[in-house]
């Protein structure tokens, strides 16, 4: 069995499954924020009595994040709403907007928090839940009424996916990074080239990533489709793991023969900075044939590009220049904020870097303009802005305005377009 | 309880990737599916991400559409996990989807929910339709019909799936099964 099905086994109860299998499977984790709790609690309630308890108060996680810095009313009822939620169930879990327990977006936040461990399965109501892949979980994203359902059983009625295996080799240069491989893979196989399968990442490059990068990968899995990402735990995994939480986990990971449906080889030594043009993740084009695209704005942020490597890439780059277009950062999380003025590159602390840049005022952390938001969301577009964003998707519409345009890239590519005003390949600069 | 099975009426016709952000733009996600009038609101902004080339979708008076059918072509409802995208077309009043594929987690919401019926053609459609036309969809003989002409296109049975389309969502399917109690 692959990392995915032996999960999937353990969790239902199940000796052997094999893809296509339908099968109940125990939550290890629900995750959910603002944006989706409320309906999720809504029908928890709707279906299992006002007077319903959650299935185990230490299994959910409540992360708002999405509409935080915002004057919409609703937005801030809806954070209201979990407020009361978790006063009545009594869930330790909680981390609330405007208080020191605030992190920012959940899929940085859940990680470093300790809450993803090794073997488990994690559900969330966020296509990007397949972050969590990165530490040997089985992660992915759910709807409100799975999520309700969960609340109330503990269970989830699951099909076991079909794996495709990834397997990238080599060292990876200086000028690339994690985003780049997920946007190379996801270019290659389509925005539905992994429907409803696992994508599981391999390799000595994948060894050698940190588990932030790791986490990029995986997080950008459901941008090919794929129902989870998942890569195995290894030392640096159980030494993140280790330093944030005391809680017991059992690893798991594939048989060496198990069966996949398909392979893909990669040499990342070989590989080139890319954008993925808009509309789609899978849109691929190498940035240095992207020259002649002017941009207006840059977005270094969210739970794909708004991690403290993704700002120590982008520092790198801008560290002593200028940039000549809006640049817009936004911290994923508070600890991701702290750590702009804790890291340093040669005596510079990267928010120094950033300001000497010539940036927008750094926004404090939450998902922002990466999926547009209500109209007073920091960096959401509202005109024609033709933007490079570390993001997940370039949808129309997507970062707010429909007549934007969104290109996709690395903390790096973003970084030198920045300084350039065009899109540019990190090794131009 | 189980859904009627026999739908008829005009067709809203789409393209490939009809992603999450298309059928329901994020600054709607501050409505809550669970509060009626917020549920209803929903509907009147199903599909409010397309471009303004496209027909409104809901352009009823009311809020809803007169489409009960939408055709698309591959990978429909990509992107988010937002229960949102299906609770708005269904809150329209829409009853069908009949696309060639689907993202998974549009094609779960749509399931649990039971708020649209997520169909699969055997061929595409796009071209086979254009919006406005009558058709009939038939889910137990697994046909989408143009009544124009009578030409009758095949989908895909419904799998493994079907008893949860059957009861109706996943609560029911759960209770019928005795999962979960009452």
């Amino acid at each position: 069995m692959t990392i995915t099905e032996k999960i999937l086994a353990r969790e239902s109860g199940a000796k052997l499954v094999s893809p296509g299998d339908n099968i109940w499977a125990k939550c290890g984790m629900l995750l959910t924020h603002d944006v989706c709790g409320p309906g999720t609690i809504g029908i928890f309630h709707r279906e299992f009595g006002k007077d319903a308890k959650v299935f185990d108060r230490e299994k959910i996680v409540i992360l708002p994040d999405h509409y935080i810095y915002t004057a919409d009313e609703k937005a801030h009822r809806n954070v209201d709403t979990l407020r009361a939620f978790v006063k009545e169930q009594g869930l330790p879990y909680f981390y609330d907007p405007g208080t020191a327990s605030y992190c920012g977006v959940c899929h940085v936040a859940l990680p470093e928090l300790g809450h993803v461990r090794p073997g488990e399965t994690i559900f969330g109501t966020d296509s990007h839940t397949c972050t969590h892949g990165a530490l040997g979980a089985f992660a992915t994203g759910i709807g409100n009424t799975d999520a309700g359902f969960i609340m109330g059983t503990g269970k989830l009625l699951v099909k076991v996916p079909t794996t495709l295996r990834f397997v990238l080799d080599g060292e990876l240069p200086s000028y690339l990074s994690a985003k780049d491989l997920i946007l190379h893979i996801i270019g290659d196989i389509g925005v539905d080239g992994a429907t409803y399968c696992a994508m599981e990442f391999t390799g000595s490059a994948i060894d050698a990533l940190s588990i932030e990068e790791r986490c990029t990968i995986c997080n950008m899995a459901v941008e090919a489709g794929a129902k989870n990402g998942i890569i195995a735990p290894d030392q640096k995994t159980f030494d993140y793991v280790r330093a944030r939480t005391a809680k017991p986990f059992e690893p798991l990971y594939s048989d060496p023969d198990a069966k996949v449906a398909a392979e893909y080889r990669y040499d990342v030594s070989k590989l080139e900075p890319v954008v993925a043009k808009p509309h789609l993740p899978d849109n691929k084009a190498l940035a240095r044939d992207c020259r002649g695209v002017k941009i207006d704005q840059v977005y270094i942020g969210s739970c794909t590009g708004g991690k403290l490597e993704d700002f120590v890439m982008a520092a790198k780059i801008m560290k002593g220049r200028k940039v000549a277009v809006r640049t817009l950062l936004v911290p994923a999380t508070r600890q991701v904020e702290q750590g702009l003025a804790d890291t340093q590159i040669g005596g510079q602390s990267l928010r120094a870097i950033f300001e000497a840049a010539g940036v927008e005022p750094i926004a404090p952390p939450s998902c922002a303009a990466c999926l547009g938001g209500p109209v007073d969301t920091f960096g959401r577009t509202h005109g024609h802005e033709v933007v490079v964003s570390t993001t997940n998707r370039n949808f129309i519409g997507r970062m707010g305005s429909k007549d934007s345009q969104v290109y996709l890239a690395s903390p790096y590519t973003a970084a030198a377009s920045a300084l350039t005003g065009h899109i540019t390949d990190p090794r131009d600069v | 309880m189980p859904k009627e099975t026999l739908i008829r009426g005009p067709v809203y016709v789409l393209e490939d990737n009809i992603d999450t952000d298309l059928l329901i733009p994020a600054c709607y996600l501050n409505l809550v599916p669970t509060i009626p009038e917020e549920y209803r609101k929903l509907g009147s902004y199903a599909l409010a991400g397309l471009p303004e080339t496209f027909p409104k979708f809901a352009s009823n008076a009311d809020g809803t559409t007169p489409y009960p059918i939408v055709i698309g072509g591959r990978n429909f409802g990509c992107g988010s996990s937002r229960e949102h995208a299906p609770i708005a077309l269904g809150a329209a009043g829409a009853k069908a989807v009949v696309a060639q594929s689907y993202a998974r987690i549009f094609f779960r919401n749509s399931v649990a929910t039971g708020e649209v019926f997520p169909l699969e053609s055997e061929t595409r459609l796009c071209g086979e339709f254009k919006t406005g036309d009558l058709a009939e969809v038939d889910i137990p003989k697994n046909t989408i019909t143009r009544l124009a002409d009578g030409k009758v296109f095949a989908l895909k049975p419904v799998g493994a799936v079907a008893p949860v389309i059957a009861a109706g969502g996943m609560f029911a399917y759960a209770r019928e099964i005795g999962m979960i109690k009452r």
